[in-house]
């Protein structure tokens, strides 16, 4: 039995648990959840020699102000993340991408993403938690996993059961891309769309609205006029399809998304692009390129492998 | 049998079995879902069926469009059902403060409260598909004098167990959610269960669902 645990003077305003997520479920309403930023969630398991897939705390825009109560642990922050940590009431800002070790009555205080949307914590051990279908991952819509499914509160305590013992320093040197350009693979309803919407879609910048959410990307422009129908007889949706509602803007479903949808289909986002998009923060500019399967095939590929050797450099 | 196979993004396969909405189609679906999942293919991540359309996403590390539209093509499908599909009923309390929409649907329909509830109850169901949100049936197809459209302005909030009408179809809220179906009432039974990960559903595709009238002092007893 250990006794170290972090308790959480401010639980940031979106902060959850997450893992890999949940698969072979679609059928019966659950999507995959999981971490938005695959790659941001790997590397920061990595640095702290965690399992590459154990959980980690996501936060969006504002994170968690943590206080920690026992043995020695390593933590590590990535994203575009503005963070501090304070040991005997001296403050130093932490960086992004390198572990950091922990003693009993140390704080840290992750104050905000950058331009982003999200952030990881990994912590250095195997945190207390509950799993449902094999992932801790928290959708607070369904009120699915670990938590009762709810997003972290202020006082709550995260409790260890096992710390690493290897906690030696690690760093690498990274920096997220900021992108504007999203790659798409045209869609399965993509001629119910006028010739001046489907010209739009490829070539006007669309703005990433304030009602995005783990559960969708509502995006504002150029209103897309649907020729055909507006609704399609409900079928089921994956990670990254662009459906138009009948008011002719966008939406993307990201992971947490309803599992059914009745809206068209204009395009699907490349699966290399997606890391990338879901760190589009409300507000910025964001601009579709068509891609044909076989490309974003091969740069998924590519993407995988910079990933991998990422990770081997840690 | 399936009309077209093509790929929905760089990560699924869309598997199209016609645009009409009947039990014939939505049984076919179910046999490839089944038989699908069944094959365990190295790869796939996700088979969902609905009205007239399998989507099945993969995991694009280990494998791709191409590979999994030939293993599709060259699958043994299942025509035996042997999957046991079950009749379910299902008790609903259309009083106050649960028949949310019933004026509406009255204006609507042109039927009374009475009528509307005769041609609702004690009929047979289909379960043509769940999800949108999880354990949720579509369930069809309604009378012919009761599709109604959605509403203009869906609501922010539908209540945990409404019972909800939309053109040939009806539903149940398995949870609170935003929702634009005409609520005709609630059931006091629980539809999804989380803590139950082997059969979280209650309803599930191909299953027959029948509706029984409880007054609204039946429901408050329910779980007694």
């Amino acid at each position: 039995m250990i006794n170290s645990y972090f308790e959480l003077i401010r639980s940031g305003i979106n902060t959850t648990y997450q893992d890999k997520g949940r698969e072979n479920l679609y059928h019966i309403g659950i999507p995959y959840s999981g971490a938005m930023d695959n790659r941001n969630f790997l590397i920061a398991n990595k640095l702290v020699n965690n399992n590459l897939y154990a959980p980690v705390l996501e936060f969006a825009y504002q994170g968690p102000h943590l206080k920690y109560k026992g043995d020695k642990i390593s933590i590590a922050v990535t994203g575009d993340v503005i963070f501090k940590i304070i040991k005997n009431g001296v403050e130093n800002i932490g960086n992004c991408y390198e572990s950091y070790q922990i003693e009993s009555g140390d704080e840290i205080d992750i104050i905000s993403t950058n331009k982003t949307i999200y952030g990881y914590l990994a912590i250095g051990g195997e945190i207390d938690i509950k799993f449902q279908w094999e992932s801790c991952s928290i959708n607070t819509k369904a009120k699915i996993g670990s938590n009762d499914g709810k997003k972290l509160e202020n006082k709550q305590i995260i409790k260890l059961l096992k710390l690493n013992s290897n906690k030696d320093k690690k760093k690498i040197n990274y920096i997220n891309s900021k992108v504007e350009n999203i790659r798409v693979i045209k869609g399965t309803n993509f001629n119910y769309f006028s010739e001046e919407g489907k010209q739009n879609f490829f070539e006007k910048k669309f703005i990433v609205s304030k009602l995005s959410d783990r559960m969708g990307m509502r995006l504002q422009g150029n209103k897309i006029d649907n020729i055909v129908k507006t609704n399609i007889k409900s079928e089921g949706l994956i990670r990254g399809v662009i459906q138009v509602p009948p008011d002719g803007n966008p939406i993307i479903m990201l992971s947490d998304h309803g599992t059914i949808g009745g809206y068209p289909k204009i395009g699907v986002v490349a699966s290399v692009d997606y890391d990338r998009l879901v760190q589009i923060s409300p507000g910025s500019k964001i601009k579709f390129t068509e891609i044909q399967l076989t490309d974003a095939e091969t740069l998924f590929k590519l993407y995988e492998m910079d990933t991998d050797n990422l990770l081997s450099q840690i | 049998m399936i009309n077209k196979i093509i790929n929905l993004g760089d990560s699924a396969l869309y598997c199209d079995f016609g645009q009409e909405v009947n039990k014939e189609i939505n049984s076919k679906v179910i046999k490839y879902f089944n038989s699908v999942r069944k094959s365990n293919i190295e790869g796939v991540t996700n088979v969902t069926p609905s009205y007239n359309k399998l989507i099945i996403s993969f995991n694009l590390s280990i494998t791709n469009f191409k590979k999994i539209k030939k293993k599709i093509e060259t699958l043994n499908i299942d025509y035996e059902n042997k999957i046991i599909n079950k009749e379910i009923q299902i008790p609903v309390c259309c009083e106050n403060p649960f028949s949310l929409d019933i004026k509406r649907l009255e204006k609507k329909l042109n039927l009374n409260r009475e009528q509307i509830l005769e041609k609702f109850f004690n009929k047979k169901y289909f379960c043509y598909m769940t999800g949108f949100i999880a354990g949720m049936p579509f369930l069809g197809d309604l009378d012919e004098n009761m599709r109604a459209n959605r509403l203009e302005t869906p609501r922010v909030k539908v209540p945990k167990g409404s019972i909800g009408l939309t053109e040939q179809f009806t539903n149940i809220y398995t949870f609170e959610s935003p929702g634009g179906w005409n609520i005709i009432g609630n059931t006091p039974l629980n539809i999804f269960d989380s803590f139950n990960e082997n059969e979280p559903n209650l309803i599930n595709p191909g299953d027959t669902v029948i509706f029984k009238e409880i007054t609204f002092s039946e429901y408050k007893n329910y779980h007694d």
